[in-house]
């Protein structure tokens, strides 16, 4: 397995997304089974994307692998272009960190030889070796710092990165003319680990927003990213959304999302909107009816003749809006850059004293030249670089463990801030999904149960699946059936037993149910609603207790709000469009307050990119997931607070941090001012102060229980 | 100080070939899927594939 053999030419190669991955019995599950399929020629699994990566013939499409991966267990599809992996952040510092790892270890050791007496010769012949490995690794390894600096500077600019780049620049250059002429000093080796020490910092900030991406894009749900078209000829052919033209006309089963607006030219059946405008309730569109991208198809397969697609759908005009509700958001300014306006200039300003102090005082260039870069070094951002990406990367690690993924640390800072939520219903406070009633369930007998399990689990549609779920979880063993039928929007029928049964929509009524007919038994109806999520009661208990104010605003009628709210005791605003949403956001925020809008639909998109910090679902639309700070996993809304207290936790070992860091320069400083500070100890003091402030952070680890 | 001829170079040697091996392993794509490598060990291989 582990040597990949040489590819044939005449394969393609395929990536598929199965967000279900998540073991080693999965991954082998995967690969084996993909392995047998004929026409594949190989099959790897990248357990870190959530992707497979399969070589087979041309012949063999798409659509086949997709099949091959279901019979397996895995839902999956072909990853679109807009899932392609994202350049990674990481990648390009490692080198970078590699390098000044290997050339601090080396010039620390010669430096240990010079410090404890090495002389004369020796001395000399340590600072040349010293220089020889030196010079060449900060040039690679400060790259990335000289970089950031000179771009920052051709605006005018300042950032964290110019005192580094200017520090570490001066100091290699005296360090070499110390060395040519035979000096005491040369400082390669706290050059060297001050870019060690601030890679590292850079490293893990970046592998955080790797990590957190990577998750959030494995995490894709079975959106239509394309339809089933029928030609003229009746020939079928799948294209991808991209793709879809209007005029087209395509197939859309029951259970599939919607790729694009259209008209319904044949059949008709309900369709759930609520991803789109937060209403619950399923409406019955017939021939002629429109119908929008991504609503779900409940009953029966219909076909719809696209009348716009891409730009033009509805989607489209809610992409717009969130473009312009991010907007503010993006003037979010970063604590660290916070930070380092102010102690980017207060650096130059002491080092340029001290040396314009000494030369008064009579020192002379050299010696002045020399404190000045001490100072310089020692005030060096090494502790303040790192004391805000180490308690990050800390929280999110902890929160990811529990479900809770953060998509950058911006969102962490945010979040900590915030005391109103905002709490869309459909899909957020509730499933967003139908789930059959408890006590209808419990009502049935084991052998009624056991087929009524066997004869949802022969339907795709997402009553039926529901039912299956629910009956699976309960315990319930499938019963052997016979001569099993689905017709399309009627239900599924076989023979158990020599008896007629029937899973089928009921004869009437407008609410979501199903009807279990046995020959020779009373039709039992099993209705389904949508269900708040587990949880809810103590979550929203825990925000009050964390000073946040919470309130539901939604897309749906009144009545379905007002009993949300009233089981929930919110106060809940309903009818709400997108619009509505950013402009209940923007109310509250020019009060003063913090938003935290935490929803999940298309609708909602907007509303979290306006609000100062968002969450969303993990079953959330892609659009809700993009434009949401947080994802969480699992059904529990408990994650919402325990986010927020992570958040809070976060932000006050930052400030520890800092305060450990500010008082460490504090003490540090002076001595080099008057010119007291040695390489060794300016060593000494750069590992103490970065290690104090990773120990503290690691107290993080524990965040999120 | 002779001992130093030879012991600074073996020291920068070994230092330089695990860098290289660093950088080989970079390139070769090792890094690109830790979680799955973590979890490759676990399978057996001795099953029919």
């Amino acid at each position: 397995m582990a040597t990949v053999p040489a590819i044939d030419p005449k394969t393609i190669e395929t990536v598929l997304i199965v967000p279900a991955m998540h073991c080693a019995g999965c991954m082998a599950k995967v690969e084996r089974g993909l392995a047998g399929v004929s026409g594949v020629a190989s099959a790897r699994v990248n357990l870190s994307a959530r992707q497979v990566r399969i070589a087979h013939d041309p012949a063999l499409l798409a659509v086949d692998l997709v099949e091959a991966l279901d019979c397996l267990g895995f839902s999956s599809q072909p990853r679109g272009d807009q899932f392609a992996p994202a350049v990674s952040a990481v990648r390009p510092l490692l080198p970078a960190l590699a390098v000044a790892g290997f050339a601090a270890m080396n010039v620390m050791l010669l430096s240990v030889g010079i410090w404890s007496g090495a002389d004369g010769a020796t001395r000399e012949l340590f600072h040349w070796i010293s220089a020889l490995i030196g010079v060449p690794a900060i040039a690679f390894s400060g790259r990335p710092f000289f970089v950031s600096a000179w771009s920052a500077l051709r605006r005018g600019r300042t950032n964290m990165d110019v005192p580094i780049s200017i520090g570490v620049v001066l100091a290699t250059g005296l360090s070499l003319y110390e060395t040519a002429i035979g000096g005491h000093v040369a400082w390669f080796d706290g050059t060297l680990m001050l870019l060690l020490f601030l890679l590292a910092g850079r490293t893990l900030d970046a592998a955080m927003r790797d990590r957190a991406r990577a998750g959030v894009d494995a995490l894709v749900r079975q959106a239509a990213t394309g339809a089933m078209i029928v030609g003229k000829q009746g020939e079928l052919a799948w294209v991808p959304a991209n793709a879809l033209l209007p005029g087209m006309t395509m197939r859309v089963a029951a259970g599939e999302r919607l790729a694009a607006d259209g008209a319904i030219v044949r059949g008709s059946s309900r369709f759930d909107r609520s991803l789109l405008t937060g209403e619950s309730a399923p409406i019955l569109v017939g021939e002629g009816g429109l119908v929008h991208a991504g609503t779900l198809n409940l009953e029966a397969p219909v076909d719809v003749a696209v009348s716009a697609a891409g730009g033009d759908s509805a989607l489209a005009e809610i992409a717009r809006l969130m473009e312009a509700a991010g907007q503010a958001r993006s003037t979010y300014v970063r604590i660290a850059d916070r930070a380092s306006r102010y102690y980017a200039p207060a650096v130059h300003t002491l080092a340029f004293a001290s040396f314009v102090g000494w030369m008064i005082a009579g020192a002379g260039l050299h010696q002045s030249l020399v404190i000045a870069i001490a100072v310089l070094i020692i005030t060096c951002p090494c502790a303040l670089g790192l004391a805000v990406p180490v308690a990050q990367v800390i929280a999110s690690g902890a929160l990811m463990r529990v479900g809770v993924m953060v998509k950058d640390g911006s969102g962490i800072e945010r979040l900590a801030k915030i005391d109103r939520a905002l709490l869309d219903k459909t899909g957020t406070l509730t499933l967003g999904r139908p789930v059959p009633d408890a006590a209808a369930l419990a009502a049935l007998p084991d052998e009624v149960a056991s087929v009524a399990l066997a004869l949802a689990s022969h339907s795709r549609h997402p009553l039926s699946r529901a039912l299956a779920a629910a009956l699976s979880a309960a315990g319930h063993r499938a019963a052997v059936l016979d001569d099993v039928r689905e017709t399309p929007g009627q239900g599924v029928a076989a023979r158990w037993q020599g008896l007629q049964v029937a899973l089928r929509r009921p004869d009437a009524g407008a609410g979501m149910a199903t009807a279990l007919d046995i020959t020779g038994q009373p039709v039992r109806l099993i209705a389904f609603a949508d269900r708040l999520r587990p949880d809810t009661l103590p979550a929203l208990a825990e925000l009050a207790a964390l000073g946040i104010e919470a309130s539901i605003i939604s897309g749906d009628s009144g009545t379905a709000v007002a009993e949300v709210a009233r089981a929930t005791n919110l106060f809940g605003q309903s009818s709400a469009s997108p619009t509505d949403k950013v402009e209940a956001i923007a109310t509250r925020q020019r009060g003063g307050h913090k938003v935290l809008m935490v929803g999940d639909g298309l609708n909602d998109g907007p509303a979290l990119a306006a609000a100062h910090a968002s969450i969303a679902p993990g079953t959330a639309s892609d659009v809700g997931r993009q434009a949401a700070d947080i994802v969480f996993l699992g059904d529990s809304l408990i994650a919402v607070p325990r986010a927020v207290r992570a958040a809070r936790r976060t932000m006050r070992i930052v400030r520890q941090n800092f305060a450990l860091a500010i008082g460490y320069n504090a003490l540090a400083v002076p001595l080099a001012v008057m010119g007291f500070i040695t390489p060794l100890l300016a060593a000494v003091a750069m590992s103490t102060s970065s290690l104090i402030v990773i120990g503290n952070s690691l107290r993080l680890v524990r965040a999120a229980r | 100080m002779s001992s130093l001829g030879i012991t600074i170079p073996i020291a920068l040697f070994m230092g330089l070939l695990s860098l290289a091996a660093f950088f080989w392993a970079l390139r070769s794509d090792q890094f690109e899927d830790l979680d799955g490598a973590a979890n490759r060990i676990l399978l057996d291989d001795d099953e029919a594939i």
